[in-house]
């Protein structure tokens, strides 16, 4: 196989096993991606499902079991951590206690040998960067979690890496902070023009922040993508679960055409939906349906790539910004509608009235398992 | 030594009942008569002998053994000075006594040095152990405390002297003529006390390294710091508080050694222990032997706050 140099990280065939005999554990099974040039990448996935793993391969604190890695189209197999142009950015930051914020960004130049004036300049820079010119010649131990973190950021971008690897970064911080984090981020990953490989179990991060995801799932990559492409076009159930929330119902494929199916939905309604490479083109399937892209219709007057289908209400949750309404198709399916709060006066039905609910066609997406 | 008997000092409960104020007076008390064994102990037995030690140090040689009640500074004096046998009025150093200080300051210096450079291995190789095989590792390292400090040195002499086990194996294997003399030299007693004291270096050295965050060192390799840059940089400063309780734990009984140097060194090779030990025996000198030791005394000291100065200042800084 070759390899582009195009491509930052290139991950062939990976596996790495830890222990062995009855105590074996696969964290990643054969696993291959790309990860492009200047991309904001993500590893998304519950916990335990090898996101670090993968990470400590690329910066070369484990080495695989099988498989292959390279950077920039080079195997980098052989090389030890500190000769590789890839930094870390760790999930408890790991900033060195004994050195000042100053000294912590100077680090990673000193140990390249690079001459003093440019190491200073480099870390005024890189606290221009992160906004923490003021804090200099604080030791680590006394500044908050949110600076913390920016230190860590700056630490490791300073030797200006090929690639940068994120360790679930945000993932202490509170809320408000996490947000403003995100953004930092995004702004840094954008200045700096370098490849960053975040790792997150938090899929809202990880459609807000990354040029394409990737969705791991039990040592395996189940699918990559964009945001908008994993989210309206989860390729299995897994990831359509895992990500934003989900409508599964039963359908019943009866023809195709043009890689087209039409569906007959057990709850009752026939619908065009794409059919994805590897389903087979007859018999049973999941289809899934986010719950925003359904609204409810006042006496059936559904638009024409629309169709509707009969439930009733059951419960209804307020949720801030959405009401949330569950309700009972009927093959006694679940179903939950999300309506957003914007008083535009759409139609809005009581807890236990009968319904008809529209849903987009194109909201219809057929699942591979 | 008097800290391990003041740290007991600081334990107390609060009782119900009581209004803040008066809880934490009795709460005072209470820690002051729970401390008072200690202090009386203290008093007892280190600064007791102490006090008369001092006032030894200003009388007069007794004829045979002890003193007389006649004030004196001659064993001051002494420590440094000799006059010459027939003419009183000629004073000279005291060579012999000064390379006696040498001697003790340089072998402990040298002890505490060899201690740590394989103590520090030995800890760091026990504190990456998984925490199950550590206590087995360290109990290995504890195992030379079980047997007598005397009948291991004999083991020594055993295997170093002219007749031993190395100079027979050697002139067997006919790589030497004559037996190397190894025994009754100082590199006999480094390598006696090193052995003694190495458990003195691993203990808090271990202690420390057990509490260092590894992450911190792979943050260091990914920093493109090498190996010895890591050593340097990274794990050096996050244990050296272990450094410096393991050097001083080995530096301050090594000045006052008295077991090796006396056996694997022998009579010409004598540190202060020895000489000391000479002046209440053989050398019929009790003042002289009270003033020695308050001079090493005050060398401890000195050596102490030196140590605790310089090496507890650098590095708190980088480079
Ligand atoms: N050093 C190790 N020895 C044995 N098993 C390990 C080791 N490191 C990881 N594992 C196992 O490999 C699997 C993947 O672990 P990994 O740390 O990569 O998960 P993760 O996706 O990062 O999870 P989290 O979101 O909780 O951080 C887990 O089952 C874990 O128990
Ligand atoms: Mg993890």
């Amino acid at each position: 196989m070759k390899q582009s140099a195009e491509n930052a990280v290139e991950v062939v065939g990976v596996s790495k096993v830890f222990g062995q005999g009855a105590s074996e554990v696969r964290a990643l099974d054969d696993v291959s991606v790309s990860i492009r040039q200047n991309e904001f990448f993500t590893l998304l996935g519950p916990s335990g499902c090898g996101k670090t793993t993968l990470l400590r391969l690329l910066a070369g604190f484990e080495q695989p079991t099988a498989g292959q890695i390279f950077l920039s189209g080079i195997d980098i197999a052989g090389l030890p951590p500190n000769k590789r142009p890839i930094n870390t950015v760790f999930q408890n930051y790991a900033l060195f206690p004994h050195l000042t914020v100053g000294q912590n960004i100077a680090f990673g130049l000193e140990m390249l040998g690079r001459p003093k004036a440019e190491v200073s300049d480099t870390v005024e820079r890189m606290l221009r960067l992160v906004r923490m010119e003021a804090l200099r010649d604080r030791k680590t131990s006394q500044i908050s979690g949110g600076q913390q973190q920016r230190v860590a950021l700056a630490r490791a971008l300073a030797p200006q890496p090929k690639v940068l690897l994120l360790d679930e970064p945000l993932s202490a911080l509170d809320y408000k902070l996490r947000k403003e984090m995100q953004l930092e981020l995004k702004r840094l990953q954008h200045e700096t023009g370098i490849t960053f490989v975040f790792v997150t179990h938090d899929q809202e991060e990880a459609l807000t922040m990354s040029d394409r995801i990737a969705v791991m799932c039990d040592g395996n990559i189940l699918q990559v993508g964009g945001p908008r492409d994993i989210y309206d076009h989860p390729a299995d159930r897994f990831v359509a679960d895992f990500i934003g929330e989900s409508n599964f119902m039963n359908a019943r494929i009866e023809s195709v055409s043009d890689g087209r199916a039409t569906l007959s939905l057990t709850a009752g309604a026939t619908v065009q939906a794409i059919l994805p490479e590897g389903v087979a083109s007859s018999g049973d399937v999941t289809v899934v349906v986010r719950p925003e892209r359904a609204r409810f219709l006042k006496d059936g007057e559904a638009g024409a790539s629309e169709v509707s289908l009969p439930a009733t209400v059951e419960t209804i949750v307020y949720v801030g910004t959405d009401t949330h309404y569950h309700l009972k198709l009927s093959s006694d399916e679940a179903f939950i509608a999300r309506v957003q709060n914007d008083d535009r006066g759409g139609f809005l039905p009581a807890q236990g009235q009968a319904v008809q609910v529209a849903i987009a066609a194109s909201a219809v997406q057929v699942l591979k398992d | 030594m008097a800290n391990t008997q003041m740290s007991q000092t600081t334990t107390g409960k609060s009782a119900g009942g009581f209004t803040e104020a008066e809880a934490e007076r009795r709460r005072v008390r209470v820690n002051w008569l729970l401390s008072l064994p200690a202090l009386v102990w203290l008093a007892f037995a280190a600064s007791g002998p102490l006090l008369i030690m001092v006032v030894y140090s200003f009388l007069t040689p007794g004829d045979y053994v002890g003193v007389v009640w006649d004030f004196s500074t001659d064993a001051w004096f002494q420590v440094l000075f000799t006059r010459d046998i027939f003419d009183e009025t000629i004073v000279t150093m005291a060579d012999a006594h000064l390379s006696i200080f040498w001697r003790s300051i340089s072998l402990s210096l040298m002890t505490t040095a060899t201690t740590l450079v394989f103590g520090f291995p030995t800890a760091y190789f026990i504190a990456t152990r998984s925490p199950r095989s550590r206590p087995m590792w360290l109990f290995l390292v504890t195992i030379p405390f079980w047997t007598n400090l005397l009948i291991r040195t004999f083991a020594i002499m055993e295997l170093i002297r002219n007749e031993g086990l190395i100079n027979t194996v050697l002139l067997k294997a006919g790589l030497i003529d004559t037996p190397i003399q190894m025994l009754f030299t100082d590199g006999a007693t480094l390598v006696g006390m090193t052995y003694v004291y190495l458990p003195l270096m691993v203990l808090p050295l271990y202690a420390s390294m057990e509490r260092l965050d590894f992450r911190l060192v792979e943050a260091g390799y990914d920093l493109y710091a090498s190996r010895l840059q890591v050593l340097r940089r990274v794990i050096l400063p996050l244990v050296k508080p272990g450094v410096i309780a393991g050097s001083i734990l080995v530096f301050i009984p090594s000045l006052g050694a008295y077991v090796t140097p006396r056996l694997l060194g022998g009579g010409r090779n004598m540190m202060m222990g020895n000489f000391i030990e000479m002046q209440f025996g053989a050398g019929r000198n009790w003042p002289l032997g009270a003033a020695l030791s308050i001079t090493l005394l005050f060398i401890v000291m000195i050596a102490l706050i030196f140590y605790v100065r310089n090496v507890g200042k650098e590095g708190s800084g980088h480079g």
